[in-house]
């Protein structure tokens, strides 16, 4: 635990790739099989379910510390993460356990899910008391799975990568599903990762997706298009549509769906088994989507439907009959990545996609569609068609290189995937609540809560909430924010202000919907702040009507 | 009627006819240290610690009405008996005790009880009102030793030195400089300090106060080798100026009790926080209070709301006291002069 905390404490530190590179090898260089194990899954964002309820934990530091609840709550509000509150508060400790980081997991933690609580309390404290303070807070951040590190997984792919002698895809290829809930990192497992490429590797993956290629944001003006990309015709050109990024993968006559976490999510989307008619060895990439038979017209995508129709599907353990009727879902596929149980991501986009639409043909399946390739004359004639996109509830376009191969997450060495996206709504909002923020953001006022006004300037009007967002500022412009909020306060509820409206931000969002569960009858999706409105008075924000008229 | 009160100005001494440190000019005032936030230009008369006495001059102008007192003489003013105790928060700095017809106020400016050798160390005075500072008042500051945070320092200038690094401490230039400077292990490599942070090591000298020798930063050049193994010491407003560029490929810290906080730290985005206040932690600022023996005890700019409640549940009489040293919990947010 002592290495893995001191490593965090180095990663943690620092901004620098290469310094956060070399103490990842570092570590993985000296770890125990075990231990290397556990931490690959933890900081390549494995997260095991919670291990002990927070109330309990909250209760316990209190009574250990000897603080009143008022007090541990004014602390946490300070610090703004619950593990490192606890940390902070617990009595010091003169011993610093050299267990490793396996041991601890599959002796310690793990075995305390679903302990009662009386059981919990007796349990907790003598652990603790054998960790130095960093370990400490690590420890807890394992227990309340809030464990996070400024390390991407591309990171720990390219350290264990060069620790091995190996490609770094092929270590990629090796880590799917690592870190998904099923799977329980082992000593063997790790050795695996770092093992030298053997022949018969392919044919050993049971149903493992494959790294997903992702997309770059295209940003320029369109007019600089041929200049940056070339003519139009050597780019497949789709809408980039609003669902769940999903791989399909049918191997050995069995099915598997995996999301874009690399989470499996086969049994959430049960509509797909009708896909196990598809020939073994095959890889589908492309995007679940809600869908709905209905008399389209020429222009008319298929019958998607809006995303947040989906969203109601998500978090549902069970999924009643009623559900699947009413929200029905289908892949809209957009690329090959295993045909004959080949890989097949080093074919060119092209090639790929010609033998997804023989695939696809000879599936025949209702929950099977091609994303269908657009065709424009010219860059500014795509231009032209992109604008339907919010009509036809999608995010925009996406360009693919016709030769590019698919490669390994946001990379841009095998070929470039181009998301071509409309620019997102807008609306001037007052500024009303705030709340403190986390992480590196605690102890200031950072999360927002925006409205617009109930009517037309000139009347009785008061402001209406219709949504929170907490990103968009730069570091200056958020000090200089929190410092308006604190003078301003008009009341305190909890950890949350309310304030005299002076602010008005340009907020841009990507959606909008009608809403029971928000005062405002609306709901936007993925809110964010696009400037500080300086020269707008906040009689002059946005009213209701605007967001009605987005609607339409 | 109380003997200090809140005005817009300041804190004032009703029956002196005097303020303690107020923001706004005043005819009479008390200087408990020399920060900024606590020493004030504009005032028609000031008194301030004999040893105090040269900051204030450099800082002030030389030209001020100052009168000093050693720590422990006494003054009588308008009936008040004052006189000044050691705060142990930089050099010079004090708690102002006030008698008043055998009633005993204390005000406390800044202060912290460890004592670290660069100072007078803190010393409680008895009285019947406390006057406190709560700048790190919430039971999540507690700071280690000194002598462990210095042996940090230590390390990571070690290590920087040995992969040919510059090492840049971030830290305020009046007290916090110095007190690193006097802990630190000087062998390691040579010492620069930015052009701010001499003139106070040269008045810490005099004052008898061991500081290593020091080179002036701006004196070296880019190419010079002795920056390879060289501790810098430096105010934060230096960081991401031009100024640093000849320091190459360094690493950067910052001194600062707000380091005790994984966000604070990583807002700072420096390489290292490490965590040294001239203030007094949550057990330092329950000791004091305890020590001085007051039922009565107003609290002034830090987590006032949390150490006012905190001290009524312990049974004590205690309220807020509004200052213009900083909003309660705004002090939070950024590190504040220390």
């Amino acid at each position: 635990m002592k290495a893995f905390a001191a490593l965090y404490a180095e990663l943690d530190a620092t901004t620098s790739s290469n310094a956060k590179l070399a103490a990842l090898q570092a570590y993985f260089a000296d770890a125990a099989a075990e231990d290397a194990a556990w931490a690959v899954y933890f900081l390549s964002g494995g997260r095991p379910r919670q291990l002990v309820p927070t109330r309990l934990l909250r209760e316990l530091a209190i009574a250990l510390s000897g603080l009143p609840e008022w007090l541990f709550e004014e602390s946490y509000q300070a610090v703004g993460d619950l593990a490192e509150t606890v940390s902070l508060v617990l009595p010091d400790s003169s011993h610093s356990s050299e267990a490793g980081l396996a041991w601890w997991m599959e002796h310690e933690l793990l075995p305390l899910r679903g302990l009662p609580p009386e059981e919990l309390t007796q349990r907790l404290p003598p652990l603790w008391q054998q960790l130095d303070r960093q370990s400490l807070m690590v420890c807890l951040k394992l227990i309340t799975g809030s464990f996070r590190v400024g390390v991407s997984k591309l990171l720990v792919t390219r350290a264990l990568a060069q620790l091995a002698g190996l490609d770094s895809k092929r270590v990629a290829q090796r880590l799917v599903g690592y870190t998904d809930l099923s799977h329980r990192p082992t000593a063997e497992g790790y050795l695996k990762l770092i093992a030298a490429e053997s022949d018969d590797e392919h044919a050993q993956r049971g149903g493992q997706p494959y790294p997903f290629f992702l997309a770059h944001a295209l940003q320029q003006p369109v007019e600089q298009f041929d200049t940056l990309l070339g003519p139009c015709d050597q780019w497949q050109v789709e809408w980039k549509w609003d669902g769940i990024r999903a791989q399909i993968v049918k191997r050995d006559g069995h099915l598997w769906v995996w999301s874009r976490g690399e989470e499996l999510v086969t049994d959430r989307f049960p509509e797909f088994q009708a896909l196990t008619c598809l020939p073994d060895g095959t890889v589908i990439d492309g995007e679940i989507v809600v869908w709905k038979a209905s008399e389209g017209t020429e222009d008319e995508p298929p019958s998607v439907q809006p995303f947040a129709l989906l969203q109601q599907r998500i978090g549902r353990k069970t999924l009643s009959r009623k559900l699947l009727d009413d929200i029905p879902v289908a892949l809209l596929a957009y690329d090959l990545l295993e045909y004959e149980g080949k890989d097949w991501r080093s074919q060119p986009q092209q090639v790929r996609r010609d033998m997804l639409e023989q695939v696809a043909a000879r599936a025949a399946s209702p929950v099977l569609h091609l994303s269908p390739m657009l065709h424009g004359e010219s860059w500014a004639d795509l231009a032209r068609q992109r604008e339907a996109s919010r009509r036809l509830g999608v995010e925009g376009m996406m360009l693919k290189a016709r030769d590019a191969l698919y490669g390994v997450g946001r990379t841009k060495d095998m070929g470039v995937w181009w998301k071509w996206k409309v620019d997102p709504f807008t609306v001037d909002a007052v500024l009303i609540y705030a709340q403190a923020g986390h992480g590196r953001r605690a102890s200031l006022y950072t999360d927002y809560t925006f409205a617009v006004w109930d009517g037309p300037p000139g009347t009785e009007r008061t402001l209406v909430p219709f949504a929170k967002a907490y990103s968009g500022l730069t570091d200056a412009e958020m000090r200089q924010v929190d410092a308006i909020i604190r003078r301003t306060t008009v009341e305190k509820f909890g950890p949350v202000r309310s304030v005299t409206p002076t602010l008005v931000f340009e907020l841009g969002f990507e959606g909008i919907a009608l809403s029971k569960r928000h005062k405002s009858g609306i709901a936007v999706r993925f809110p964010r702040m696009l400037r500080w409105r300086h020269d707008k008075p906040v009689e002059e924000a946005d009213s209701l009507a605007t967001l009605q008229d987005l609607l339409s | 009627m109380d003997l200090v009160i809140a005005r817009p100005e300041g804190l004032y001494c009703t029956a002196g006819d005097f303020y303690i440190d107020p923001w706004r000019p005043v005819p009479r005032s008390v200087i408990t240290h020399g920060h900024g936030d606590h020493a004030r230009v504009g005032n028609g008369h000031y008194l301030a610690t004999d040893i105090g006495a040269g900051i204030l001059r450099s800082r002030l102008g030389a030209d001020i009405n100052l009168q000093t007192l050693a720590y422990g003489e006494k003054l009588v003013h308008n009936g008040v008996t004052l006189s000044l105790h050691p705060a142990g928060h930089v050099l010079g700095s004090a708690q102002v005790r006030l008698e008043y017809q055998g009633e005993v106020w204390v005000a406390s400016g800044d202060y912290k009880v460890e004592p670290d050798g660069t100072c007078e160390p803190f010393e409680p005075v008895r009285c019947h009102t406390f006057i406190t500072e709560s700048t790190f008042g919430l039971p999540i500051y507690r700071w280690q030793p000194q002598a462990e945070i210095f042996e940090e320092v230590n390390q990571w200038w070690r290590e920087n030195a040995a992969a040919g690094k510059a090492s840049v401490l971030f830290c305020y230039a009046f007290g916090k400089a110095q007190r690193l400077l006097h802990g630190i292990d000087a062998s390691i490599g040579p010492i620069l300090t930015h052009g701010s942070v001499e003139p106070l090591n040269r008045v810490y000298r005099e004052a008898g106060v061991h500081i290593p020798a020091t080179h002036y930063a701006g004196d070296f050049k880019k190419t010079d080798e002795a920056l390879r193994s060289a501790l810098i010491v430096a105010p934060p407003s230096a960081g991401g100026s031009t100024w640093m560029r000849r320091f190459g490929d360094y690493s950067d810290a910052f001194a600062s009790g707000w380091m005790r906080l994984r966000g604070t730290r990583r807002r700072r985005g420096v390489d290292r926080g490490f965590v040294l206040s001239d203030h007094a932690d949550w057990p330092g600022l329950l000791w004091a209070i305890e020590q001085t023996g007051a039922q009565r005890v107003m609290v002034t700019h830090g987590s006032v709301n949390v150490l006012v409640r905190y001290l009524r549940d312990q049974g004590l009489d205690a309220q807020g006291f509004t200052t213009e040293y900083g909003d309660e919990d705004e002090a939070a947010t950024e590190p504040q002069p220390e």
